[in-house]
């Protein structure tokens, strides 16, 4: 089968092919949008503890200025996506449900938004735990769309050795083009960054995977780095989910992180493109995180594009200012189609974990209804993790969820989609899978 | 072959001497007695355990809310100890927002289950905090003791009831919890929104108003993030006075099986949903 690699790409097994529908943004550069007159930061953007509030009601704030800091390792720093005024620290609509404590910010009218406060570093003179202090310090979080805090992950713990840097480039969800454009426009960003986490987790080489089908950003990339650098390019085949870490890892290096471990364990560590590019572009100058590249696209949108975008613009703005058409029975999703989540208010903002605004008209045209399982054995063949999604499905609709945890790996699902996408008998499985987490969680506490 | 059949027998009837396990026959006839629904209200994980705790004298038999008193009295009797008393305790709702009262921002399309319905995004209801009504308790009641009414809110049989705490375990959004029978006063919102959102999104909301603070005796009720919290310490002291005044409703007194809303409560006469609150995407 080696050589066979060498003709179809490298990959991994199982998985499925989604359309790409990346044409609308991926040939758009980077555009900025205006600022929204009212910012809404939650305190929790990020996986691990919220932020600690800095500033009180009616604080004028810079844009940059840190407004929250860390509370403990598990979390990052916040910092104003604008100059203007803290309106109050409020309970505010989010993504995910329930409400969190966000600090609002009133955004001063014709300001120029410059960016006044930063605190220069000179990175070779600080060691690794200094380093992991100051990408602390900078509100850094995996920008792929899980916004695992990126301290966390570069801080590998004692006894373990990092070989390998992984970087995702991969961008496998459909309409998404947000790293494809960041690989092309902010290249040299990317390869800082790339050199800064290679020495925090003490790497000596570093591959970043980028999926077949976008073959400008590979030569991009190429054409920056020298050939027999310690960083390279690992070209991969377009499947979804490519972009998964444990998939990536397999694809890249034939290396299999085991049930229930983490890439550190075998000496890898991944981060996204996105990341790279924030930490190459904010550390060296020492300046917060305060915006990120959105992709905004999907049949109700007229402008699609991929747009930089202040953190805590509230997702009823953003839609306003690329023009959308959608009726209100149109799916609104943060991520992309196969993974976000899709929300039910457009007053949420949009956080530092949000890749991707997919707008999807009414799904009613089509026969979502659910069918009885016939045992086709599809989702079992798609499924990149190897589990088995059909018994998986019976197991939840008879509440059997231990039983679903114990003997079946439940937690070994990390809800790509990819067995709910090929059902034939439309059968909601990752909903039921996610049902079944969410019990078992509680039921530890 | 029949050689082996021999010796095997011989093999298992010495092993049903030698390991043999003295067990208390009264065990078996205390299950019979029992209803077995294994609910766990008692606190132990089964009938059989509440059977052996029973024995060893843990607990008392009036623990046991699913059998009728007569049968606990026949356990009691059987076993020479008092009933005891055990105050029965009833699942309760923390929220009156049913389809005619609470506005929906999304649709929500998928699973027909209040958790799978918060996993997406806290599902369509105005409220965050609110019931979502797709009847999870429903399902998971092992004594029909929850059915959801005409507009889709939960209604606790207080009979029926025994406090297994399923339901409280099972709700995404934590609105049931489990209170004593005298518990009679109850606020049933859990809405923390200050009062004009919170109006907009549902009209039976708790706004925080503080009238039935002011008309309870000292120090029952409280204002906290926006909602009124009973102290039940101070149960003794409830009436129905305190609700007297409230202009939603949101603070109910229990009256035989069905809470009452004060005269004040603006009286609620619409029966169809509630439209959406704008145009907005389902989920």
């Amino acid at each position: 089968m080696g050589f066979l690699s060498f003709l179809t790409g490298l990959t991994f097994p199982r998985g499925v092919h989604p359309p790409g529908l990346k044409e609308d943004t991926r040939d758009k550069p980077i555009r900025r949008l205006p600022f929204a007159p009212r910012m809404v930061v939650p305190l929790q953007q990020h996986f691990g503890r919220p932020a600690r509030p800095l500033v009180v009601k009616h604080q004028e704030v810079l844009r940059g200025q840190p407004i929250a800091e860390a509370d403990g390792f598990e979390s990052v720093t916040l910092h104003a996506p604008v100059t203007g005024v803290v309106e109050g620290i409020e309970l505010m609509a989010t993504a995910r449900g329930p409400k969190t404590e966000s600090i609002v910010i009133r955004t001063a009218p014709g300001d120029s938004q410059v960016i006044h406060w930063a605190r220069p570093q000179d990175l070779e003179r600080l060691n690794r735990p200094q380093l992991i202090q100051a990408i602390q310090g900078i509100g850094l979080v995996g920008q792929g769309g899980a916004a695992f805090p990126t301290h966390m992950k570069l801080s590998v713990p004692d006894g373990y050795d990092i070989d390998t840097l992984v970087v995702n480039g991969c961008e496998c969800e459909p309409y998404l083009s947000a790293d494809h454009r960041i690989m092309l426009e902010q290249t040299d960003a990317v390869i800082a960054g790339i050199r800064i986490a290679m020495k925090a987790v003490g790497a000596d080489r570093a591959i970043i995977g980028v999926e077949d089908d976008k073959p400008d950003a590979i030569a991009a990339l190429k054409a920056r780095l020298d050939k027999d650098g310690p960083i390279s390019v690992g070209q991969v085949r377009s499947k979804y989910p490519q972009g998964s870490e444990k998939m990536l890892i397999k694809a890249l290096l034939k290396r299999e992180v085991p049930s229930g471990h983490f890439p550190y364990h075998i000496g890898v560590v991944v981060n996204n493109v996105g990341t790279m590019a924030q930490l190459g572009t904010l550390l060296p100058r020492g300046e917060g995180l305060v915006e990120r590249v959105v992709t905004v696209a999907g049949p109700g949108i007229t402008r699609p594009g991929n747009y930089r975008v202040p953190i805590g613009t509230p997702l009823r703005y953003l839609l306003q200012q690329v023009g959308f058409t959608g009726s209100d029975a149109s799916h609104i999703i943060l991520g992309g189609p196969m993974m976000g989540n899709t929300v039910s208010s457009l007053d949420v903002p949009i956080t530092k974990g949000v890749s991707g605004v997919v707008v999807l008209p009414d799904p009613e045209a089509e026969d979502t209804r659910m069918q009885p399982c016939i045992r086709c054995g599809h989702c079992v063949e798609v499924c990149p993790v190897g589990l088995n999604p059909s018994d998986l499905g019976k197991l939840a609709a008879v509440r059997q969820y231990e039983v679903m945890e114990e003997r079946y790996h439940l937690n070994d699902c990390f809800e790509c989609g990819c067995c709910s996408y090929i059902c034939p008998s439309n059968i909601p499985l990752v909903q039921y899978f996610r049902i079944a987490k969410s019990l078992n969680r509680e039921r530890l506490k | 072959m029949a050689g082996l059949g021999v010796l095997l027998a011989g093999i298992l009837a010495i092993a049903n001497r030698r390991l043999y396990v003295y067990e208390d026959p009264r065990i078996d006839q205390l299950e019979d007695l029992l209803p077995r629904a294994n609910c766990g209200a008692c606190g132990v994980a089964g009938c059989r355990p509440f059977a052996e705790a029973l024995l060893e004298g843990h607990l008392e038999p009036a623990r046991c809310t699913v059998n009728s008193t007569d049968m606990n009295q026949q356990i009691a009797d059987m076993l020479g100890v008092a009933l005891g008393s055990h105050e029965r305790q009833i699942a309760r709702l923390a929220c009156a927002g049913g389809s005619h009262v609470a506005a929906t921002r999304a649709r929500y399309q998928g699973l027909k289950s209040c958790r799978a319905a918060a996993l997406v995004s806290g599902g369509g209801k105005g409220c965050t905090w609110g019931c979502l009504g797709l009847g999870d308790c429903e399902v998971v009641c092992d004594f029909d003791a929850i059915h959801l009414d005409r507009y889709g809110l939960p209604v606790v049989d207080p009979v029926r009831c025994t406090g297994c705490n399923d339901c409280v375990d099972v709700c995404p959004k934590n609105l049931f919890t489990l209170q004593p029978e005298s518990h009679r006063l109850w606020v049933a919102c859990l809405n923390q929104d200050p009062q004009d959102e919170a109006m907009a999104h549902c009209q039976v909301v708790c706004t925080a108003c503080g009238r039935c603070a002011a008309d309870a005796p000292e120090g029952l009720i409280r204002m906290e993030s926006n909602l009124a919290v009973i102290d039940y310490t101070k149960n003794a002291l409830a009436s129905p006075v305190a609700i007297q005044r409230c202009p939603t409703g949101a603070i109910v007194w229990l009256e035989g099986q069905a809470p009452r809303k004060g005269s004040g409560a603006r009286k609620v006469t619409r029966k169809e949903p509630l439209p959406r609150m704008e145009p907005l995407p389902r989920v």
